[in-house]
């Protein structure tokens, strides 16, 4: 197991190291700029030039990738130019990360707490109305767009009959303390219970607005699974040794449905960050997918490349985390 | 097995949750956390959306609009403008007035004004600030952007036009210029030219500025420390709930403000501005689009439009096509487009066809210039005159964008398009996104035919007029013609005259000559950009030059 680990996270590193070229090359390809970000419409090309100079701008893309590296080697990732101008970008990442996590990991607790049970249930009562009920419902939940969803949710629960707040994280008029960047957390360790339960308010649109893509997989994955497994011959072997049928769904049938959920969660992490960006962007959350939307906009090179840097590395570590809890549900995994 | 680990894991979230517990504490003090108005008017706190993040606080080192709307709350310059115009008022100098050659400037300051950390406002702050702005290192001379346009140089370069600040006492003050100019003393009304703490300056190193990456990175003072004179202080900058929250500052000189708390929030989709002024959460956000003008309005929200003081032109390169290099065909482009029609059609209310590159307000506007009224048969003969009947030209029209002056490119590209081509000129459109190359590439003379414009900073001709065409290798590459540097050395002679009459008259002749001997670009219109605030929001009186004291604002 720990040679298997040690070979990922050395795959991690070529990666990153991989993408961190990419990136940079690509970025420089593109038209504009952040100079034109910094400066805006009114700055002559004299002083447009002498700020590409004083950047480094000017200078052949190698120098400048050889630059990077080495001010990343030193734990210097440049500075942001527009997501959160003189920040270090790195810090942009961290500053952010905790909003992102907070709403994907609701979301994801809202995906499983709702997909699994219906699942569960419509493979239960399978053909039934329930069933097509569900299934007609995993369809919609993948097919309407996140930001369609989100402007909807947003009309009616926030502008129209005001029950939930409309973007942002926390009521700022709640001048709560921060201790680790996430908010609901914050407020049960500073004890200002308000201030959780306002940040959880301000979660809820958003998070329902993600959950559905990953809850209609979720479901459909976990309806399709238990079907099968329930055609297993050890269900049927325990059946005959005369287990109660609880038993038998909650230690055979469900423990092994499981399996390619678990999987699933794993393959979703990706998709629930290209949702944060929509899904940030639209409810004005400072997260990452928001900072990735302005940064690219606005042509902020450093903050994009530890973004995308960094997503990238995520995603190989959720998936790393996903097999190590593979190996853990299903003991066959580990013997391998 | 499986129950130990259980409890391992209990045991390990509550360490975990209590050493973290133990480390954090409330930071929620007795003193700003308002009601948002439960206790009345003066406890209110006013929460206004903002469209991007500030780049800095320190407002000498930005550039940018989001900056200025906070930074003018926190501080305050020599001069500043009478609310809902342009024109110059007292600021924290109550007089001044200049040597008869116009490059001595005598101040006298107000007294009793402290900056909010307690140190004394007076002529050797003064004094020290400038200083201060004139001597940059590398990084700060390329941030600083209005200082480098508008005294055209820092310490040690021979077009300096800063030549030196002497205090006079403790009330009086002299600034030194290299040469007489018309921006001065207005210029001084400047965001980024504002009086700034010289103790809290020091304290926290305000000229460390450094390239780092593509950015820059600044002071601990200008991140967190920002110290002027103005009716509020700086609170917070909670980065992760994209608020800066602003205080009263009760021992401000003037009125105090009228509310206790003001809060910037950061949204920056339009849209969503809309929605969460609706919804109640934010009491005002500025430009709204033309477009939501009435709805706003028919929900009951206080909409506020500012006097125009912005032009929109149409900009021509002679260098990417030579053809523009004869006057009958730009007149012809001119002349082929129907402004009263798409100043109707495309822009909000109260907006205006442009004569000239600026708008009637300001100094030196003459309503002698030629005028080329929509004349589609003319535009034909003169195309024709000139042997262009075939002409072709690339049209460049931003993406992802809208200015005060120009609230839908596309939709006044295409209105442009549209009349070009009943003349027979062949359009072939370009767009590229406002930052992803539109501003480079235009601005670095690739785009033969474009749209842009400009926002008065403060109302000299020369702001206008100086901007465009003061330099032969400016946007509009008016060194492509013989006359471009005669336009250049008559602006700058008519920005150097002192007596303000002689000046106005020699300006109002110049905009005769550039209108029908020259015409560079075309300018098309002025804009009247508006803000927005909520039902119970009233008392902010909206600024031509998008300058509003928030402190005046009253929340019921």
């Amino acid at each position: 197991m720990l040679r298997y680990i040690a070979r990922r996270v050395l795959q991690m590193i070529g990666v990153m190291f991989a993408l961190s070229l990419l990136i940079f090359a690509w970025l420089r390809a593109l038209p504009g700029g952040p100079v034109d970000a910094l400066l805006g419409e009114r700055a002559t090309p004299e002083r447009r030039a002498a700020l590409r100079k004083v950047l480094g701008l000017d200078q052949p893309l190698p120098v400048q990738y050889l630059k990077f590296l080495d001010n990343a080697a030193h734990g210097n990732f440049g500075v942001s130019s527009a997501v959160q101008p003189g920040t270090d970008a790195m810090q942009v990442f961290l500053t952010r990360l905790p909003a992102t996590m907070e709403l994907t990991g609701v979301a994801i607790v809202l995906a499983l707490a709702t997909g699994i049970p219906l699942g569960y249930l419509a493979a239960k009562r399978h053909g039934g109305i329930f069933d097509n009920l569900g299934v007609l419902l995993s369809l919609v939940g993948v097919a309407v767009p996140v930001f369609f969803l989100a402007f909807v949710l947003k009309q009616y629960f926030a502008v129209d009959w005001q029950l939930l707040p409309l973007n942002g994280r926390q009521n700022p008029d709640l001048n709560a303390t921060r201790v680790t960047g996430f908010f609901i957390l914050d407020g049960i360790l500073t004890r200002e219970f308000d201030a959780s339960w306002d940040a959880f308010l301000h979660l809820i649109l958003p998070g329902v607005a993600l959950a559905t893509i990953p809850f209609a997989v979720v479901f459909r994955i976990t309806r399709a699974s238990v079907l099968d497994v329930l055609d297993e011959d050890f269900v049927r072997t325990a059946e005959a040794k005369g287990l109660t049928r609880q038993v038998i769904r909650r230690r055979h049938v469900l423990r092994n449905a499981l399996l390619p959920v678990v999987t699933t969660i794993g393959l979703q992490v990706g998709g629930l960050l290209t949702g944060a960006v929509l899904t940030e962007t639209v409810f004005s959350i400072a997260g990452l997918g928001d900072a990735m939307n302005l940064a690219f906009q606005q042509k902020d090179f450093s903050v994009l490349q530890v973004l995308i840097v960094m997503a990238a590395t995520t995603y190989v570590v959720v998936n790393l985390l996903v097999d190590i809890a593979y190996a853990y549900i299903d003991p066959r995994v580990r013997t391998r | 097995m499986t129950v130990s680990r259980k409890a391992a894991a209990v045991v390990v979230f509550s360490a975990a949750a209590l050493s973290l517990s133990a480390c954090a504490k409330s930071d929620r003090g007795s003193g700003t956390s308002g009601s948002g108005g439960a206790g009345g008017n003066s406890d209110a706190t006013l929460t206004f959306a903002a469209a991007g993040a500030p780049s800095t606080f320190d407002p000498f080192y930005a550039s940018d609009g989001e900056t200025f709307r906070i930074t003018r709350q926190l501080f305050e310059g020599l001069v500043s403008f009478k609310p809902g115009t342009a024109d110059l008022a007292p600021g924290l100098a109550t007089s001044w007035n200049s040597s008869k050659d116009g490059k001595t400037w005598t101040f006298k300051l107000r007294t009793g004004v402290k900056f909010s950390d307690g140190t004394p406002f007076n002529a050797a702050a003064v004094c020290k600030n400038f200083e201060r702005m004139d001597n940059q290192n590398d990084a700060g001379q390329s941030a600083a952007e209005y200082w480098a346009t508008n005294m055209i140089g820092f310490k040690k370069s021979k077009d300096d036009l800063f030549q030196g600040c002497t205090a006079k006492g403790d009330a009086e003050v002299e600034l030194k210029l290299l040469r007489a100019t018309s921006k001065f003393p207005a210029l001084l009304g400047l965001s980024s030219f504002s009086m700034q703490s010289p103790t809290a300056m020091d304290k926290y190193k305000a000229n460390n500025i450094s390239a780092q990456g593509e950015g820059f990175a600044y002071s601990e003072y200008a991140k967190s420390r920002p110290t002027g004179t103005g009716p509020f202080t700086f609170s917070s900058y909670d980065v992760a709930n994209k608020t800066v929250t602003l205080v009263r500052n009760d021992n401000y000189w003037g009125d105090k403000a009228k509310v206790k708390k003001l809060v910037f929030q950061i949204i920056p989709d339009a849209t969503q501005r809309k929605q969460a002024l609706l919804a109640g959460q934010i009491d005002g956000y500025d430009l709204p689009a033309p477009v939501d003008w009435d709805s706003l309005k028919k929900a009951g929200m206080n909409l506020e439009v500012r006097p125009a003081f912005n032009i929109l032109y149409l900009g021509l390169n002679a260098k990417k096509n030579p053809a523009l290099k004869d006057l009958k065909v730009r007149q012809a482009l001119y002349y082929a487009i129907n402004r009263e029609q798409l100043v109707k059609s495309q822009l909000p209310d109260g907006a205006s066809v442009a004569t000239q590159f600026y708008p009637k307000t300001v100094d030196g506007y003459s309503d002698g210039v030629t005028k080329y009224n929509y004349d589609p048969n003319k535009a034909k003969d003169l195309l024709k005159q000139a042997g262009q009947s075939n002409l072709t030209i690339d049209f460049w029209y931003p993406s992802e964008v809208s200015r005060p002056y120009m609230p839908d490119p596309q939709a006044i590209f295409q209105a442009i398009k549209g009349d070009w081509e009943k003349v027979g000129v062949k359009v072939k459109p370009v767009t590229k996104p406002w930052a992803g190359g539109y501003i480079t590439g235009t601005q670095g003379g690739a785009a033969p035919a474009y749209l842009m414009g400009w926002t008065g900073d403060y109302n000299t001709p020369d702001n206008f007029l100086g901007s465009f065409f003061g330099s032969t290798k400016g946007q509009m590459d008016t060194g492509a013609y013989p006359w471009g540097t005669t336009l250049a050395s008559d602006l700058a002679k008519d920005d150097s005259i002192v007596d303000p009459t002689q000046r106005t008259a020699a300006y109002k002749k110049l905009n005769e000559q550039i209108m029908s001997q020259w015409l560079p670009g075309l300018p098309i219109s002025s804009s009247p950009p508006a803000v927005v605030f909520g039902k119970g929001v009233s008392g902010v009186v909206a600024s031509p030059l998008t300058a509003e004291d928030f402190s005046t604002a009253v929340k019921k």
